[in-house]
């Protein structure tokens, strides 16, 4: 039998020092939280993070783990700047700085195994000033000049599912499933957290079929996380935490260390506790846009 | 005089709504309160057509009113973000967002402020504005017109594609690329001056063309005549604001929170 269960700690342990990792969820939603924060616990460094970034981001910024990041934005969405990914680019941080688009389409060109895709994004713009974009003539008749968005290989995907069997089958139930489907086949790698592993027939297929994120074959190890998320949301199970990133947006500068030591270094059940518990966690309303 | 009770606020959410009159069936997207009031506004008063969403993955039937509501509109459609993608890509979209700074070029910057290497305040990235600015039409919202904002030179990281032929590839102007409007907290602007320049379109009542000029960091083209004055929205128009937003965000968006007309 396939069983691909392993603690959260034990994911941390299959990363090296200098991996290319891609986080995913978008801003505020569905990021692999419990894991960013084993990360941030971990004697890891210079790591290469590709995300759609929000508090996973800063979180990894603010514990000195990255090297470079690879991303279009880093936001909170209705808390526009992420002070501590902001406090780390001004300290000199390393980026490759691309349109969302063009980030999903190097994801794509790396789940599709080819060197490149083309597109327009970018011309026109700054980004395009950046020398590791290059440029494609069309060998059409048109005759277009685009730029080659370069495929981005991840060494290791890292995502956060809402249901997952034994045996990798994941489920991501929010309205949303961003572009995980993509880090997953991007990446050398899948490790997932799930908010709860149940039994294959418990993923409820195929009513869920629409949920199924990708095949099982790509997905490495499964960890279960119960608000692994958090302070993200994984809605429907639960909703952004915005008091909490609130108080996450504070602990600037001398601020981290106390944040740090309540919910960073802290196991995950800590945590859960440190933010209110599960009842809590729950009753969180959802957000208005 | 019903006009008079309107607020400067009220009168930018008419001024943005009119960027999409006579728009075809696509999605209207406005970011930040005010533009995005502007879009249900136009399509609650003269143009049905117009797509809308909640802000987050599902289309709308009817605009949703901005601020804590009970419930919310019927759901007609669905839209995640690799949909909105292939959306934008097809072109079938008019945004109008609110960058950090503009240039003459219509060239706009939400990354960085300072240089890109080095940068003096870090803020959001690119996000999606390159790929915004070469598909579908877009136009731009300054509540706070300044030489900060509308800037001397080039933005400080170009983030979408503007009018500078010196960023074009082979020289050829990118694909789709459509500036429509400026508007700010002191007047309208579009792109219809020669090679695109920037042209003053309306000046808010009472906002002299001096303030406009000085408070710019590049030539706005005035042409010969009289100036038009941007509409304060009517009765009927003022009403669909309220309800579209009952909690009177937008007063606390406008510094000061000024009426429509300036007092002379």
């Amino acid at each position: 039998m396939l069983d691909k269960r392993m603690p959260l700690d034990a994911i941390v342990a299959e990363l090296r020092d200098g991996m290319t990792i891609a986080i995913g969820g978008w801003a505020t939603r569905r990021k692999p939280m419990a894991l960013v924060r084993a990360i941030a616990r971990s004697s890891l460094k210079d790591l290469t993070v590709i995300a759609y970034g929000g508090p996973d981001v800063g979180v990894l910024a603010a514990s000195g783990k990255i090297r470079q990041l690879i991303f279009a934005f880093v936001s909170m969405d209705q808390i526009p700047i992420e002070p501590h990914f902001k406090a780390a680019r001004q300290a000199g941080m390393q980026v490759w700085e691309m349109d969302e688009g063009m980030l999903h389409w190097g994801l794509r060109a790396a789940a599709m195994h080819l060197p490149f895709l083309p597109t327009r994004v970018g011309i026109g713009t700054a980004i395009a000033d950046d020398p590791r974009f290059r440029t494609v003539t069309s060998p059409y008749d048109d005759g277009e000049t685009l730029i080659a968005m370069p495929a981005l290989r991840p060494d290791v995907a890292l995502l956060h599912v809402h249901r997952s069997d034994e045996k990798g089958n994941v489920l991501t139930l929010s309205p949303d499933p961003f572009f995980d489907e993509l880090m997953a086949r991007a990446a050398e790698r899948t490790f997932v957290t799930a908010e709860t592993v149940v039994s294959t027939a418990e993923l409820g297929l195929p009513g869920n079929a629409r949920h199924h994120l990708v095949e099982r074959a790509l997905i490495t190890g499964v960890a279960e996380a119960p608000f692994g998320a958090h302070p993200t949301s994984a809605a429907p199970d639960y909703q952004i935490d915005m008091a909490h990133l609130r108080a996450y947006t504070a602990a600037e500068g001398e601020a981290w260390a106390a944040y740090r030591e309540q919910y960073v270094d802290v196991d995950q059940a800590a945590y859960v506790a440190a933010v209110g518990g599960a009842e809590a966690i729950r009753a969180i309303p959802a957000p208005i846009y | 005089m019903a006009e008079h009770q309107a607020t400067l606020a009220d009168l930018l959410v008419a001024a943005c709504a009119e960027v999409w009159r006579g728009d075809p069936e696509w999605l209207a997207t406005g970011i930040t309160p005010i533009p995005r009031l502007g879009a249900s506004l136009a399509k609650l008063s003269f143009n049905p057509r117009l797509m809308i969403t909640d802000g987050e993955n599902m289309f709308l039937e009817e605009p949703a009113p901005i601020g804590p509501r009970d419930g919310g509109p019927t759901a007609e459609g669905w839209a995640p973000y690799a949909r909105t993608f292939d959306n934008l890509w097809g072109g079938r979209r008019h945004a109008l967002v609110a960058p950090v700074q503009l240039d003459r070029f219509g060239q706009s910057n939400i990354s960085v402020i300072g240089d890109h290497a080095a940068p003096k305040a870090a803020l959001l990235g690119a996000r999606g504005f390159p790929g915004n600015s070469i598909s579908h039409p877009n136009s731009y919202f300054f509540p706070a017109h300044n030489r900060r904002a509308l800037v001397e030179g080039e933005v400080d990281f170009v983030c979408s594609a503007g009018y500078n032929p010196e960023r074009w590839l082979d020289g050829k102007i990118p694909h789709r690329l459509e500036l429509r409007r400026v508007v700010t907290n002191l007047c309208v602007m579009d792109f219809g001056g020669p090679a695109h320049a920037i042209r003053l379109v309306s000046l808010h009542p009472g906002v002299p063309i001096e303030e406009v000029r000085d408070n710019t960091g590049f030539d706005v083209l005035v042409e010969d005549g009289e100036i038009a004055e941007t509409a304060v929205p009517d009765e009927a128009a003022l009403a669909i604001i309220r309800r579209l937003d009952p909690h009177d965000i937008r007063a606390s968006l406008i510094k000061g929170n000024p009426p429509a007309i300036r007092a002379g």
